[in-house]
């Protein structure tokens, strides 16, 4: 039998954070007594009339122009009817044929399309043993019920469970950094399902596939995706086929359970919303909407990546787009010094003496400014200090701001530029560890360790270590 | 009612006598797009009145048979 290959899509839904909900003036917030935040519209009385929320459409245009999503000129509202107590009306308004945003992509993952709806009320079961099975009734709390979402269907590109955790990672900070939602997976505002099928590599077929759902972190994203492709291949491998059905992900025993059979589309029996009247984004929305727009990740990390900057240096920045201004800032105020070597002690150094010294907030919000940070890596540049005192520097700097050459001058960690001095030392150094030095005769790279390190402790730090080793080299 | 229903059928069997297959299908006969609220909260209503109209309210909220029984 040829190997199995792993076909995933994902369906990712976004609460947006505006201040009401979708179809009324209902305000949003999370954690709140329960039906507190609910009206005649959201709780489906007769005779009410929906109306959608300008701010919600516009996050939604955000969103497609962030994703490089076609935007429909005109798209409207559909019924989705299904009977479940956490939809009052029997039916959800989403999109259907016409979605607001068409296809689009991130990174190398095709977007299929990008739709607005509206969240369900939340249902607590209660009575029975387990949390959901063998509960004798239920409580909906209408709170959530009505609140703005934008629905974003990849194209089954993804090819694992690491590629799919990953490629959704992006994608959360791609709308974080939008500002559109809190994309807090715990509380539910960012919401991930996936698609999962295998079918013999290199076939262009897709097989049957099966939906999961309730992964509430990317951790859990992974684990729920590579268990249920093992599951898949195996039954397969078995003789056996794959049956289209949803399943509920349980993170603690890590296995997934059956929730219901799948409906198909028809089943959803889908028409026009009659009382809402079609999206015909303006030319100034679209421009308000793509104006809006910040820098995001993808198109940072490339560009991190063109100034020479690592990759994995360039994501941690992109995800942090404080601390990425501020290494712009230091690049800015660093003439000459290649914007490598910056990002290491932004992200490296610096983030370390932060840790250390407990300092609260990132690099941007730190008493170190960009001009003193370029010094700092100026006077390691021209040899003035050596890396190891830098960072004592630099420890001193997170606490007390300030500019690196007065606290070199004050601690005197001025290298030492009397080589004369220096030499004296390590010959000193050398006559104290003879062992060392003739294990170096005898080709033991690693015992130099030891001259240097005596050479440093009577320095304080001071000397080069490249000129402390060129001094032994030349005297062994 | 009898008279006034056959009056709207026997107008939509009118209508199929037309050549439609040219026109797109309509979901909206108002001339209308962009019917927008501002994001503006507006005070919700009192749990008690909305939950005055449920058959068996309990703490705050609405209970209703078990959601899982029928799966």
């Amino acid at each position: 039998m040829p190997e199995l290959e792993a076909v995933i899509g994902l369906e990712i839904h976004v609460q947006l954070a505006t201040k009401t909900k979708m179809f009324c003036g209902c305000e949003l917030s999370f954690g709140d007594e329960p039906n507190v935040h609910t009206c005649p519209i959201c709780l489906a009385h007769p005779g009410v009339l929906p109306v959608p929320n300008e701010q919600a459409i516009f996050y939604a245009l955000q969103i497609g122009l962030a994703l490089g999503c076609e935007i429909a000129p005109r798209s409207i509202f559909h019924r989705k009817n299904y009977f479940y107590p956490d939809s009052p009306k029997a039916y959800q308004i989403s999109q259907y044929d016409i979605p607001i945003c068409g296809a689009g992509r991130l990174g190398d993952i095709r977007i299929h399309r990008a739709h607005l709806e509206e969240d369900a009320a939340k249902t607590i079961h209660m009575g029975g043993s387990g949390r959901i099975h063998g509960s004798e009734a239920s409580l909906v709390d209408f709170n959530r019920g009505g609140t703005p979402l934008v629905e974003i269907v990849t194209e089954p590109d993804l090819r694992g469970a690491a590629e799919a955790a990953e490629w959704a990672r992006l994608l959360r900070e791609t709308v974080r950094q939008l500002g559109v939602s809190d994309v807090n997976m715990e509380e539910g505002s960012l919401r991930v399902d996936a698609n999962v099928s295998v079918r013999p590599a290199g076939s262009t077929e897709l097989g049957t596939k099966t939906e999961l759902k309730n992964m509430n972190s990317f951790r859990f994203l992974q684990r729920g995706i590579e268990a249920e492709l093992a599951r898949q291949r195996e039954l397969i491998e078995a003789g056996g086929k794959v049956t289209q059905e949803t399943l509920h992900f349980d993170p603690a025993s890590g296995t997934l359970t059956p929730l219901r059979s799948k409906e198909e589309a028809h089943d959803y029996r889908y028409f026009p919303e009659p009382d809402l009247v079609p999206l015909a984004p303006t030319e100034q929305m679209l421009r308000e909407a793509r104006e809006s727009l910040p820098e995001l990740p993808a198109a940072r990390i490339e560009r991190y990546e063109e100034m020479g900057v690592p990759h994995d240096v360039a994501l941690t920045l992109a995800t942090d787009p404080r601390t990425a201004g501020y290494f712009e800032n230091v690049v800015e105020a660093a003439e000459g010094i290649e914007p490598r070597v910056l990002a290491n002690w932004v992200t490296g150094e610096l983030a370390a003496a932060l840790r250390q010294a407990e300092v609260e907030g990132g690099a941007a919000d730190s008493r170190v400014s960009p001009p003193s940070l370029a010094a700092l890596v100026r006077l390691v540049q021209e040899k003035k200090i050596s890396h190891g005192s830098a960072k004592t520097v630099l420890a001193a700097m997170v606490v007390e701001g300030g500019d690196p050459a007065n606290i070199v001058e004050r601690e005197g960690l001025a290298q030492m530029s009397d080589s004369g001095e220096l030499e004296a030392i390590v010959e000193k150094a050398m006559a104290d560890n003879p062992d060392a030095v003739e294990k170096i005769r005898e080709g033991n790279g690693k015992a130099i360790g030891a001259i240097v390190g005596a050479v440093m402790r009577e320095t304080k730090g001071r000397a080069d270590g490249g000129e402390v080793n060129r001094l032994i080299q030349e005297k062994l | 009612m009898r008279v006034d229903l056959g009056e709207i059928l026997s107008h939509v069997e009118r209508i199929s006598e037309l050549d439609l297959s040219e026109v797109a299908p309509t979901a909206h006969v108002v001339p209308l797009s962009n019917v927008l609220r501002a994001d503006v909260p507006r005070p919700s209503e009192a749990r008690d009145e909305m939950l005055a109209a449920a058959p068996d309210p309990v703490e705050g909220a609405f209970r209703v048979p078990s959601t899982q029984a029928e799966a």
